[in-house]
C-alpha cells in the first residue's frame, strides 16, 4: 500500500469513501469515470500531466513532468533503463501506487478529470484507462474465452452478450480467426505472441478510452511484434494509445510523437519524425543516434 | 610449461570415499528405526485385520470377544472433520490477509510471528487449554467430540495458515497486477484470479495439516475421553483411533494390544491415503515452488 504519510492528493486506499472529501468538482469528476464507456464506434480521450512527481519510498524516480497525450495517437515514451518511463506510464492509471511504499504528486488529467482527484475510484480509473504489460499473462486458470471475459466480470461489468463483447473484443486484438474455433482451451496454451494479443483483447474489453502499453513486445519474437504493432496503428482509431518501448525503430514504426525521458526528466517531446531526425536537445540527439543507451 | 590438468591423487580419491562412506552409514542408521517401525507395524497389524475388525466396536470387555475399532475410525473421521472445517478456512483467511493486505506491515509481521510461535506450541499444550476453558468450565457439559475437534483445529491453524501464505506468495505479482489494471476491486481479485490459481497448492497445505491432526493423540486425551461406542453425536465423548491406541496398548491382554496394533496401522493408512491426495493435487498445480 501506499506511503500513509502521502499527501492527500494520493488515495492510498482503493475504494476511498464518494463523499470523504467534498470539494466543489469531485462528484462531477467520479461520476463521469465511473460511468462506462459505450462500446463501438469512439474515439479515446486526451491524457495530461502537470507536475508529476513519483517516488519510491524516499527517493524521487520522477522529477516533475509536463506532457500532453493526444487522443487517437500513438505517444511512444523512450529512454535509457531507468530513466523513468515505465514509471510514468504507472502513474498514468495509478498501478504506480500498488507498489509498497510508492506514491505519486501532480496532477495527472483524462480529458479534464483529475484522476488523482479526492473522491475518485482507483477503479475507475483502471477501467477507463487500460494497461498492457511486458509479459503476456493470461490468468492460468481460464480458457480463451474466460480471459476475454475476465475483464468484464474482475470490473463487475454487466453484460447483456458477453459472447458478443468476447469475439468483438479478439476480433479486436486480431486473434478472432487463430482461436474461434477453440475458445473453451486454456489461454496459456497458446504462443507468446498470441498470448499478448489476448491480453489486449482483455484489456479492450472493458472498453477503455486510453490503452497503456509497457514494453508490450519485449519478450515477442520479429513476427509476433510485427502483429501486436500493426495492431496498435488499428487500435488508434478507437483508443488513445501510449506506449513505453526500449526499441528505437519501433517507437519509429508506431508513434505519431516520441517522448524522450532521460533521469526522470522529459527531456524532449516532438512528432516521430522530427525527434528522430532533428532532435532539439543534444541528449536527445546522443540517445537516437545510439552514442549511449 | 607446468602441468594444467594433473591426474587425480590417491589422498582426494580416499578422502572422496570415506566423505561418501560415512554420509551413506549415517543415512543408513537414520532409516533404520523407520524400517522397525513399518516392519512392527505391519507384522503385528495385520494379524489384527479381519471383517469384523472394521465393522464392530470395541465391547470393552476384558475376556471374550473385544470388539473391533468401528466407532474409534467414525469417530476419528468426524473429529478430524469438523477441526478441518473451522481451521481450514480460518487459515487459508490469515494467510490472504497477510499476502493480499497485511503484507510488510508491522501488525502482518507479528502475526506471522505468532503463528510460528503456535507451530511450535506442543499438542498437549492445546488439549490442556480446551481442557480448562471448554471442559472445566462445563460450557455445554464436560468431554465432548467438538471440543476436541477445536483442540485440534488450533493445531492444524498455524500448518494451514503457514503453508497458505507460501503457495499465494508464488503467484507471480504480474497476475494480481494484469486484475487490478483491468479495474478490478481487491476482493474481486482475490476471488476470481488468486484463489483459483492457488487452489491445489491451498489443498495440498489443508490435506497436510489434516494427516498431521488424525494422528493427535494429546488434544483429544482431555478434550473428548473416550467411549466404546459408535456416536455421531458431537456434544457427547466420542471414539478415536489415537485414543483407542492409548487404552489398548496398556491393557495386559494380548489380544487388546494386538488390536491397538491394527488401529494404528488403520490411521498409517488412513493419513498415508491423505498424504497421496495431496501429493496428486500438487502434482496438478501450475505453481511450482
Amino acid at each position: 500500500m501506499t506511503n500513509p504519510d502521502a499527501p492527500e492528493r494520493v488515495m492510498p486506499d482503493e475504494s476511498p469513501p464518494a463523499t470523504s472529501r467534498t470539494s466543489a468538482p469531485a462528484p462531477a469528476t467520479a461520476a463521469a469515470l465511473a460511468t462506462p464507456a459505450v462500446q463501438g464506434a469512439k474515439t479515446g480521450r486526451s491524457m495530461s500531466l502537470e507536475g508529476l512527481r513519483a517516488f519510491y519510498g524516499d527517493s524521487q524516480a520522477i522529477m516533475g513532468v509536463d506532457l500532453h497525450y493526444a487522443a487517437n495517437e500513438v505517444t511512444a515514451m523512450i529512454g535509457p533503463s531507468g530513466c523513468g518511463k515505465s514509471t510514468v506510464l504507472r502513474c498514468l492509471n495509478r498501478m504506480h501506487e500498488e507498489i509498497p511504499g510508492a506514491r505519486a504528486e501532480g496532477k495527472v488529467t483524462l480529458d479534464d478529470l483529475d484522476i488523482y482527484g479526492p473522491g475518485v475510484d482507483v477503479t475507475s480509473v483502471r477501467r477507463a484507462i487500460g494497461m498492457v504489460f511486458q509479459k503476456p499473462n493470461p490468468f492460468p486458470t481460464m480458457s480463451i474465452f474466460d480471459n476475454v471475459a475476465a475483464g468484464l466480470k474482475l470490473a463487475g461489468i454487466k453484460s447483456s452478450d458477453t459472447k458478443e463483447v468476447v469475439e468483438r473484443s479478439l476480433r479486436g486484438a486480431g486473434l478472432w480467426d487463430e482461436v474461434k474455433d477453440r475458445l473453451s482451451q486454456p489461454g496459456m496454451g497458446l504462443s507468446g505472441g498470441q498470448q499478448q494479443r489476448l491480453c489486449i483483447a482483455r484489456t479492450i474489453a472493458v472498453a477503455p478510452e486510453v490503452i497503456l502499453m509497457d514494453e508490450p513486445c519485449s519478450a515477442l519474437d520479429p513476427i509476433a511484434t510485427l502483429k501486436v504493432e500493426e495492431l496498435i496503428l488499428e487500435l488508434k482509431r478507437d483508443f488513445t494509445i501510449i506506449i513505453v518501448t526500449h526499441n528505437m525503430q519501433q517507437a519509429a514504426r508506431v508513434s505519431d510523437t516520441t517522448a524522450f525521458f532521460y533521469l526522470g526528466e522529459l527531456i524532449e517531446h516532438a512528432p516521430t519524425e522530427k525527434l528522430f531526425s532533428t532532435p532539439e536537445h543534444p541528449r536527445t540527439e546522443e540517445y537516437v543516434t545510439g552514442k549511449f543507451s | 610449461m607446468t602441468a594444467v590438468l594433473t591426474p587425480i591423487s590417491s589422498r582426494r580419491r580416499a578422502t572422496d570415499r570415506a566423505a561418501r562412506g560415512v554420509t551413506l552409514a549415517l543415512t543408513l542408521l537414520a532409516l533404520v528405526p523407520l524400517f522397525l517401525i513399518l516392519y512392527f507395524l505391519l507384522k503385528e497389524g495385520l494379524g489384527a485385520f479381519s471383517m469384523s475388525f472394521f465393522t464392530t466396536d470395541p465391547t470393552g470387555r476384558f475376556l471374550g470377544n473385544a470388539g473391533g475399532i468401528r466407532s474409534a475410525i467414525v469417530g476419528t473421521v468426524i473429529i478430524v472433520g469438523l477441526a478441518t472445517v473451522i481451521a481450514v478456512p480460518l487459515g487459508i483467511g490469515v494467510a490472504l490477509y497477510l499476502v493480499e493486505y497485511g503484507k510488510q506491515s508491522r501488525f502482518a509481521n507479528a502475526v506471522r510471528y505468532f503463528i510460528d510461535v503456535m507451530t511450535g506450541v506442543p499438542s498437549v499444550m492445546f488439549g490442556l487449554f480446551i481442557y480448562i476453558v471448554l471442559v472445566v468450565a462445563q460450557i455445554d457439559g464436560t468431554f465432548a467430540a467438538w471440543k476436541g475437534a477445536i483442540a485440534l483445529s488450533l493445531l492444524m491453524l498455524p500448518v494451514v495458515a503457514r503453508s497458505s501464505e507460501v503457495v499465494l506468495n508464488l503467484i507471480p505479482n504480474a497476475l494480481r497486477e494484469s486484475a487490478l489494471a483491468l479495474g478490478a476491486p481487491r476482493w474481486r481479485m482475490i476471488f476470481r484470479v488468486v484463489l483459483p490459481t492457488a487452489l491445489p497448492g491451498l489443498v495440498t497445505g489443508s490435506m497436510l495439516a489434516i494427516a498431521r491432526a488424525a494422528g493427535e493423540t494429546a488434544p483429544l486425551l482431555f478434550t473428548v475421553a473416550f467411549v466404546n461406542g459408535l456416536s455421531a453425536n458431537v456434544g457427547q465423548r466420542m471414539n478415536s483411533l489415537p485414543i483407542q491406541i492409548f487404552n489398548d496398548v496398556s491393557q495386559a491382554q494380548d489380544r487388546l494390544v494386538q488390536r491397538a496394533w491394527g488401529a494404528a496401522l488403520t490411521l498409517v493408512l488412513m493419513i498415508l491415503f491423505v498424504s497421496l491426495i495431496a501429493r496428486l493435487v500438487q502434482r496438478r498445480s501450475r505453481l511450482q515452488p
